[in-house]
């Protein structure tokens, strides 16, 4: 147990941003996430870094695209309707090329909905989430290690891409504990200098600019094609997954929370003698496609369960391709799904009741 | 070994404490844990409730809807979770906040006045420590020396000085309920 300590999943992802470089943090409260703002605002001034609790979303998420663009990683978080509201400033940073870190703890909706963990967030940020052709890369992460470990990618990623992160968790996954081990701490001084950032020219080159706005419609096809081309590779280098009982006949696709309660659905399972395995995809976008045709051959069906009614199994449907049946079961609006629930789909999937 | 323990009372007796020097003991004895409160509308001054699993295993999801054991410390959360234990499973009942015995007769029972007896150490505020006692006597998944060691963790430098006192509430329980099991 050297090295572990229990921490509740939001403090635990606040402290792994500061020890991946976050030096920056921006946000404005809301349940279930004010862990990490609160952590934030005593720990930041701590490495020289500075906290600010904006005056609204929009302002916090612009002022993420300001530090970002400045060449620094900065951060911001919010649970979904506050997440909706920062959707302006994620597309200008995708378009803008700028790098940051969005958290979004997500809670049951649409509208105010409420502060129980949900995952009803998928397509709003697997798909852009705002106006324009564009794509964050979205993290899912189950368990309050893991959270913390793609905290660190996260901002990497962000870096080398030079584009918006989303880490989708929700309200279980902030609000619960467990131990983990937190990563070294990264010296934001260390890191690659950001020719493109906006650090001022000392009066040595010309100014650069951070831009996202495009009148001349052939420069602003061509911007998106750039884009396009980067988030190819995106989707060819940094898929996650992992598939627990790979040489199974049927699978669970779960990810986040979810996942781990599917987990002990599967496990009854196999204790009845079903040959189930578990399919968690660990980056939402890119969608680990791969992962799935290592399993695609020999697989006899697929049952996604999610806490909403139906998003990532549309993903799911699009990877396997009518090759083998998609079920799916989900709840929402905060209500999470029980084993037992998971382990009627399961049977009635493996007793060969999944629809195409 | 896999135990799962859902602890409920009212929003100031520490059931989220309670829960959180569990999960602390059993991280120190290197097992695997997860702690996940309620944190609705309760945390602001209805009833709490937090589970903690204790597994040698990873924990695969850290809710759990059919507990081996509850630890109840008002009327509320007795008839909130007395039906969800597993048969053959635990309740430690405080009676000093609630007047109704089990109804379930499937049920390993100790009930005990764990908010008296603290009052009879001198601090109201150690029932949840005299009902974690009762707990660990009957199902011993961790130390109790681990969960005072927690305390040492968990405590700021000026507050060390209660932990004779929270030792003495762990202790306390223990014995009335190794008591009510031999009797």
């Amino acid at each position: 147990m050297s090295g572990k300590v229990l921490m509740k999943g939001n403090e635990a992802l606040a402290e792994a941003a500061v020890r991946a470089g976050c030096r920056f943090f921006f946000g404005y409260p809301i349940t279930p996430q004010n862990e990490i703002p609160e952590y934030m605002s005593g720990r930041l001034p701590e490495v020289g870094g500075q906290f600010i609790q904006a005056e609204s979303e929009l302002a916090a998420i612009n002022m993420v695209y300001g530090a970002g663009g400045a060449g620094a990683r900065a951060m911001t978080s919010s649970s979904s309707p506050g997440v909706s509201l920062k959707q302006e400033g994620i597309s200008y940073m995708a378009a803008a090329e700028v790098p940051g870190v969005i958290v979004n703890m997500v809670r049951g909706g649409p509208g105010l909905g409420g502060i129980q963990p949900a995952q009803s967030d998928y397509f709003q940020a697997t798909r852009g989430g705002g106006h324009g052709d564009y794509r964050t890369i979205v993290f899912g992460p189950a368990t309050v290690q893991e959270m913390v470990d793609v905290v660190g990618k996260a901002f990497e990623l962000a870096d080398k891409y030079r584009t918006p992160v989303v880490i989708l968790g929700d309200g279980m996954l902030g609000q619960m504990m467990e131990p983990v081990v937190l990563p070294e701490p990264i010296d934001p001084a260390s890191l690659p200098p950001k020719a493109w950032a906006t650090t001022g020219t000392g009066g040595r080159r010309p100014p650069v600019v951070i831009n996202s706005l495009y009148l001349d419609a052939a420069e602003c096809e061509a911007m998106n094609r750039r884009l396009q081309a980067k988030y190819r590779e995106i989707c060819a280098r940094e898929q996650m997954a992992e598939i627990a009982f790979p040489d199974s006949e049927y699978f669970v696709a779960a990810y986040g929370t979810t996942a781990r309660i599917c987990r002990m659905a599967i496990q009854e399972a196999r204790a009845r003698g079903h040959r189930v395995g578990l399919l968690r995809p660990v980056t939402l976008w890119p969608f680990p496609a791969e992962a799935f045709e290592t399993v695609i051959g020999r697989a006899k069906g697929f049952l996604t369960v999610e806490m909403s009614l139906g998003q990532m199994v549309e993903d799911v449907r699009l990877v396997v391709a009518g090759r083998a049946p998609v079920s799916f079961y989900g709840r929402t609006g905060g209500v999470v799904p029980s084993s037992d629930e998971i382990l009627i789909e399961i049977e009635k999937m493996v007793e060969g009741g999944g629809s195409m | 070994m896999r135990l799962a323990v859902i602890m409920a009372g009212f929003g100031g007796q520490g059931v989220m404490s309670m829960g959180q020097l569990l999960a602390y003991a059993g991280m120190f004895e290197g097992k695997e844990v997860t702690w996940l409160p309620s944190y609705g509308p309760e945390m602001r001054g209805g009833t709490a409730n937090c589970t903690v699993i204790v597994s040698d295993e990873p924990v695969a999801s850290p809710v759990e809807t059919k507990p081996d054991a509850c630890i109840i410390m008002n009327r509320p959360s007795l008839d909130r979770f007395e039906g969800a234990v597993v048969p053959g499973g635990l309740l430690v009942i405080n009676t000093s906040l609630c007047d109704k015995p089990a109804s379930r007769g499937d049920l390993r029972v100790v009930a005990l006045p764990a908010t008296d007896l603290a009052a009879e150490l001198g601090d109201v505020r150690v029932a949840n420590m005299v009902a974690l006692g009762a707990f660990l006597a009957v199902e011993p998944v961790v130390q109790a020396a681990s969960v005072v060691d927690a305390l040492k963790k968990a405590l700021p430098a000026h507050r060390q000085n209660l932990i004779p006192l929270n030792e003495r509430a762990l202790a306390l329980g223990a014995e009335t309920a190794r008591a009510q099991l031999t009797a």
